[in-house]
């Protein structure tokens, strides 16, 4: 569809929208008419705001770190979805084992970070106290500040998308590479490899649950560092 | 590999080597899309929602807390009276009590008077008739004796004046005295 303009869409595209689209609609369907003893799915959807509230942000940045709750919120809800996708039957692919979404988030955290930390301190102390950390002798700054350099304005979204991108990507490989196993094994092997089969089909199960820890995992992974990095930007000691 | 993921390696939809790291813009830009449409609905529509309904159950729960406070307060007011009323019901019992103690000491010597009052009166009575009874006999029985000792005397007069016959006679009287007592018990 569109192919080769800017409004081309793949079937991973397809499938994050369709993740896209339950996410959304889960929440608002959660809180499209909230009662104030909440009930069924609007638990549910207060349970998972609060982790975010909760684990991610009270934890990082204390209370002081709220209003990020709606991009904080938004980011985790939505690795999580399209991670979750690789392990919906019919979908069997993360939206995030393609670079644009990791990267795409990864380079809206590292804008996010730094403009909370300019925003806070000025552009000079931002950049003094993260390129010039104090307490250390002068010639030392000729190594420290390069390295400095180089791990907070230029690894971590890398880091960050290559965390997230390569999780998703080999827990996609290791799937296919089961499920397809276990299916050559089942039709196309000889008799005597048949049973083998059965051991990958297994072990395609154990890693669709594995899967779904992981994809877990990645999307609080990626919340909790973006977090860390606003907080870390915004507090007045490095 | 199965002949479909053949082909579409083929094809060139599977990025592969330093590819992987270079995304297209297609990619990019329906990426963008969903983030910010799912953005715009936590922060317009799911969040404020939340928020207010976290603040209504704060704003309840506070309500609650204050009307259980009102009540506490209300039903410990209201033990207190009670309290209060069942002393003073209490003492009033008690005075109640006293008085009846008293009365009852006023009423029991009121009675014990009037019985001795009238046991006097009954007694007084008696003895008035007792004396009169034996005033009255007291007449008769002189009387008697005047009669009988008249009697005597003729009977001594008129006989022999010898011992053996007065002696005699004098029985006699007394035998006759005895049988006119006797007759005058019976008359």
């Amino acid at each position: 569809m569109f192919e080769g303009t800017i409004f081309e869409f793949t079937r991973i595209n397809l499938v994050q929208v369709i993740m896209t689209v339950a996410v959304a609609a889960f929440f608002i369907v959660a809180f499209r008419n909230p009662q104030v003893v909440p009930r069924g799915v609007q638990n549910l959807g207060e349970i998972a705001i609060d982790f975010v509230d909760k684990q991610i942000i009270q934890s990082i940045m204390g209370a002081s770190g709220r209003k990020y709750l709606p991009y904080l919120a938004t980011l985790f809800f939505f690795i999580l979805a399209l991670n979750m996708a690789g392990v919906v039957p019919g979908l069997n692919i993360a939206g995030t084992s393609i670079v644009a979404i990791p990267m795409l988030l990864a380079v809206v955290a590292w804008v996010t970070f730094n403009v909370a930390g300019i925003r806070k301190h000025g552009f000079l102390t931002y950049m003094k106290s993260n390129l010039f950390p104090p307490g250390v002798p002068a010639p030392i700054y000729i190594l420290l500040t390069p390295i400095e350099f180089l791990s907070t304005f230029i690894l971590r979204p890398i880091t960050l998308t290559i965390r997230l991108l390569a999780n998703m990507m080999a827990g996609h490989l290791m799937l296919v590479l089961f499920f397809s196993g276990a299916t050559y094994l089942f039709l196309d092997a000889d008799t005597v490899l048949k049973p083998l089969g059965i051991g990958a089909a297994a072990m395609g199960f154990a890693i669709t649950a594995f899967e779904i820890l992981v994809g877990f995992l990645q999307a609080y992974i990626f919340t909790l560092l973006t977090a860390l990095y606003i907080a870390g930007a915004e507090s007045e000691h490095h | 590999m199965s002949p479909d993921m053949i082909r579409a390696a083929a094809e060139g939809d599977v990025p592969e080597g330093i590819d992987l790291f270079i995304p297209p813009l297609y990619d990019i830009f329906w990426g963008a899309v969903m983030f910010v449409a799912l953005f715009l609905i936590f922060w317009k529509y799911v969040l404020p929602s939340l928020k207010t309904t976290l603040e209504a159950r704060s704003d309840g729960i506070e309500k609650k807390l204050e009307q259980a406070e009102e009540d506490r307060n209300e039903a410990r007011a209201l033990l207190e009276q009670y309290r209060e009323q069942l002393a003073e019901a209490r003492s009033e019992a008690a005075k109640i009590r006293a008085d009846a103690q008293s009365d009852r000491q006023s009423i029991l010597a009121e009675a014990r008077a009037e019985a001795q009052e009238a046991a006097a009166a009954v007694t007084e009575r008696a003895q008035a008739q007792l004396a009169a009874e034996a005033a009255q006999v007291r007449a008769t029985l002189s009387r008697d004796v005047g009669r009988l000792a008249v009697e005597l005397a003729e009977k001594v007069v008129g006989d022999s004046l010898d011992q053996q016959r007065v002696s005699g006679t004098v029985d006699r009287f007394i035998a006759d005295l005895e049988t006119a007592t006797a007759d005058g018990t019976t008359r």
